[in-house]
């Protein structure tokens, strides 16, 4: 098959390839909304046995963090989705660097994030390692916090990932940008901002309950 | 030379997210008893929605793509309400 | 030998460990799986030989927690849950659709990888001194309790887990993008609406598996509360978790073992599937509506007694689109022209077996009677018939179907006919037994028991052994025809799948000119051309 050094053979065009690449990554999507979904119910359940500890807990976080953190995010998902949109030969020089940027972003992140969790350390608030909540909320808190814990590690990996993937894509697209590179740099892109709506909703549930009553 | 620019619809997008971003945060300072978490989730979707149609191009897709977004959403309803119907009917 | 096949094509140990096509990686799943289903059945063989007399003589108590432990997850997430799909679907998926290979062939390849290394772990699990938790990871024995390896064990399904989500995903986008030119979706042969319905299971459930065990393990771990009422927090939590996964994944031990009695009925009757339309979408509608009854494995568990009414409620309407599907298969043996091949006989055996399967989930089902039957051997006879009698025996029918194709060589059909019978007799002998036991009361994961039980109990051992030397003997007639059978011509049953148009074993991409299809599936009344054979 000659053409096979351009697209596998089982596809029959570029935009045939290409089309299925975005399908095949909104799937895996659809499986990364429930593996979140868990840690939601979690939430929601216990937020509804522990409205006012939730409140408590909530009001324990960074929320000056939380929303830098929030902003910087979706920042580099701006800068994700411009690259992708002026992706060519031509723009190669500029879409590394809009992916450069992005990448870090990712990096200033995390960074933020581990003087977070820090802080959190500093003042007894890590369940199982020290954790120490006077008063009769203790329990309601400490829940709060585990889940607090688990869901940020674990969109806290899905970063690294993603930042991973945005600089290899960054190192590729500075030498020989094809179409199969365009299609990488889609679905990574997909990805990111993936991570990115998760942790509008991570913003929401985990730094902004609680702060107006105290 | 204007190919390197990012079109008009991205950069609003993301004064949008800015600003929306800024409304939360301020909001959620009021005090509007149960309506806090309400308009926290609200402006939470509507950020996600915005992601959604224009950072990952769902506007410019066609029903399959839209189905398989949505099917996601739609099991993540499944558990989130058969889950927490048991410990929301509790006596 | 005209052209070189996919078995041909190199022989090299990089050729098998670094193929991305889709026939060599079904082989190596077969392999694999075959290897998981002997660990499985040996620890069936020690609990069946154990349970043949009331006192405990062959181990302990805490032994036999391992045995049924490492049985249940072995079998379940090592054998069941990947194998039509990973198998049967791998190799015939892309040639059922006139397709050269999946959407994403290296994704294929790492989902055997990571379900590798899924395998491994969870072997080293039972090999360092096993879990005793059961196959379920019930919280707070789990967490607080099991002196077991429990993080490592649930490491292992978590692994396996991944490589679920990639076939499953792998799937959805190949029945979606690469089917071939007039392959429209009613012109689908049944087996894929039933892969299809398996995949959108194995891609929106598993996830939710995975981060169940994540939290449990976090919770063992960590020594922190999470489903620990001490602290607040609440168990059924984990179950509604657990179960949000683990009821819908019994879907996936069922929906592809109905995709291939599709073929099967339909090939030996000659004749087209009755109800084309309610069978594909009841496949659809068993996956969504099987997300909606997890809770009836909860009905004693303390939870809401409106929860439980919904779940009775949602476990009843699920039973109707199985019940069509039962309806639909008979119906099309009726006036069919009936051919006993040793496939057809796992069909027939599956039909019988799955009915009886299905009706007592009914029992189950109901809230009163499910509170005296919780726990007890008629709830392990019930998924028995549905798992082992229907899944396993498709499995077995499937791979007599499709053996010709995928090894070009024709196997003994006197042996295949003796097995089929054996594992129909020994299977009934095993488990209907367990029934009476459950009703009268024998609870189930106890290796003692009261002597008025014994006679059940003696029936379903020895039934257990026709049973293991029945599910034995493919492993001889089958691997002696692999290598000295009779050569297969491309189309042995004369049928118009799209597999069988290309030849026995097919080329490394499946088919030479790309083919176009003209016409609905399962037109056995027209006189179908076979391709010129390459024998």
């Amino acid at each position: 098959m000659p053409e096979s050094s351009v697209f596998a053979p089982q596809y029959a065009s570029i935009p045939h390839r290409d089309h299925t690449a975005e399908l095949g990554m909104w799937v895996f999507i659809a499986t990364e909304v429930l593996l979140f979904g868990g840690l939601i119910l979690a939430y929601v359940v216990y937020r509804h046995a522990f409205p006012q500890d939730f409140a408590a807990g909530s009001r324990h976080t960074e929320i000056v963090i939380g929303t830098a953190n929030t902003a910087v995010l979706l920042t580099s998902s701006f800068l994700v989705a411009w690259a992708v949109e002026i992706f060519s030969p031509a723009t190669a020089k500029i879409v590394t660097r809009l992916l450069v940027g992005a990448a870090c972003l990712g990096l200033a992140f995390i960074v933020l994030k581990g003087i977070e969790y820090g802080k959190e350390y500093d003042e007894h608030l890590v369940p199982g390692i020290d954790f120490q909540f006077p008063g009769p909320k203790a329990n309601g808190v400490q829940l709060f916090f585990i889940f607090y814990f688990i869901a940020t590690a674990i969109h806290a990996l899905h970063m690294l990932i993603g930042i991973c993937l945005l600089i290899t894509l960054a190192v590729i697209c500075q030498r020989a940008p094809s179409t199969r590179h365009r299609t990488a740099l889609h679905s990574a892109a997909l990805y990111w901002h993936f991570v990115d709506v998760v942790w509008i909703f991570l913003f929401a549930l985990i730094y902004l309950p609680g702060r107006s009553t105290s | 030379m204007t190919e390197w620019r990012p079109p008009i619809a991205l950069v609003g997008a993301w004064l949008g997210l800015l600003a929306l971003l800024a409304l939360t945060v301020a909001l959620a300072y009021v005090p509007l008893g149960a309506g806090n978490g309400v308009v926290a989730l609200t402006i939470g979707t509507i950020k996600a929605g915005l992601v959604a149609a224009i950072f990952m191009e769902l506007r410019h897709r066609g029903g399959l793509t839209l189905v398989f977004a949505g099917a996601g959403l739609f099991w993540l309803g499944i558990l989130l309400w058969l889950g927490s119907m048991d410990f929301l009917t509790r006596t | 030998m005209s052209a070189k096949n996919y078995l041909t094509a190199d022989f090299t140990l990089r050729s098998w460990f670094l193929t991305t096509d889709h026939k060599r990686i079904a082989i190596l799943y077969f392999a694999s799986l075959i290897f998981f289903f002997f660990i499985g059945g040996a620890a069936a063989t020690a609990i069946r030989i154990e349970l043949a007399t009331p006192q405990a003589d062959l181990v302990s108590s805490d032994v036999y927690n391992r045995l049924f432990t490492m049985h249940g997850i072995i079998m379940v997430w090592f054998f069941l849950i990947p194998s039509i799909p990973n198998t049967l679907g791998n190799f015939i998926v892309p040639l059922m659709i006139g397709a050269r290979d999946l959407a994403f062939p290296r994704l294929n390849l790492m989902s055997w990888y990571i379900f590798m290394l899924g395998g491994c772990v969870t072997l080293f699990a039972i090999l360092a001194g096993g879990v005793d938790t059961g196959w379920t990871f019930y919280t707070p024995f789990s967490t607080l309790y099991s002196n077991s390896y429990v993080i490592v064990a649930a490491a292992g399904v978590f692994i396996a887990g991944f490589s679920s989500i990639l076939t499953g995903l792998n799937f959805i986008v190949t029945i979606h993008r690469l089917r071939a030119p007039g392959l429209t979706w009613y012109r689908l042969p049944l087996f894929l609406w039933s892969l299809y319905a398996t995949s959108v299971i194995l891609v929106l459930a598993t996830p939710v598996l995975a981060i169940t065990l994540l939290l449990m393990a976090t919770e063992r771990f960590f020594g922190v509360g999470i489903f620990d009422p001490r602290i607040g927090g609440d168990p059924l939590l984990f179950q509604h978790l657990f179960w949000f996964y683990s009821h819908p994944a019994v879907y996936i031990m069922i929906l592809p073992g109905m995709g291939v009695i599709n073929e099967l009925v339909s090939c030996f009757s000659r004749k087209q599937v009755f109800g084309y339309k309610f069978v594909a979408w009841c496949s659809l509608a068993i996956a969504a509506v099987g997300f909606l009854v997890w809770g009836h494995h909860m009905f004693v568990s303390g939870q809401s007694l409106i929860a439980s009414l919904v779940f009775s409620f949602m476990s009843f309407i699920v039973a109707v689109p199985s019940a069509i599907k039962v309806f639909n298969w008979t119906a099309t043996l009726h006036k069919g022209s009936i051919h006993f091949d040793a496939p057809m006989l796992y069909a027939l055996a599956f039909i019988g077996l799955f009915t009886i399967g299905g009706l007592t989930g009914l029992f189950l089902a109901c809230l009163a009677f499910d509170v005296h039957a919780t726990d007890t051997y008629f709830v392990v006879a019930h998924f028995h018939y549905i798992m082992v009698g229907g899944m396993v025996t498709a499995y077995f029918g499937g791979l007599h179907y499709w053996w010709p194709k995928i090894t070009g060589r024709l196997y003994s059909e006197y042996w295949a006919r003796t097995a089929a019978i054996l594992i129909f007799f020994g299977f009934n002998l095993t488990f209907f037994p367990q029934f009476i036991l459950g009703a009268e009361g024998m609870p189930r994961r106890y290796h003692v028991y009261p002597p008025e039980f014994q006679v059940w109990n003696v029936l379903s051992s020895g039934g257990a052994a026709i049973l293991a030397v029945a599910y034995l003997m493919p492993l001889f007639y089958l691997g002696y025809s692999a290598f000295f059978g009779k050569r297969a011509p491309a189309n042995p049953w004369n049928a118009p799948g799209l597999e069988w148009q290309t030849s026995s074993p097919p080329p490394e991409f499946n088919f030479a000119p790309q083919p176009v299809v003209t016409r609905e599936p399962y037109q056995y009344n027209e006189r179908f051309e076979a391709e010129p054979q390459n024998a």
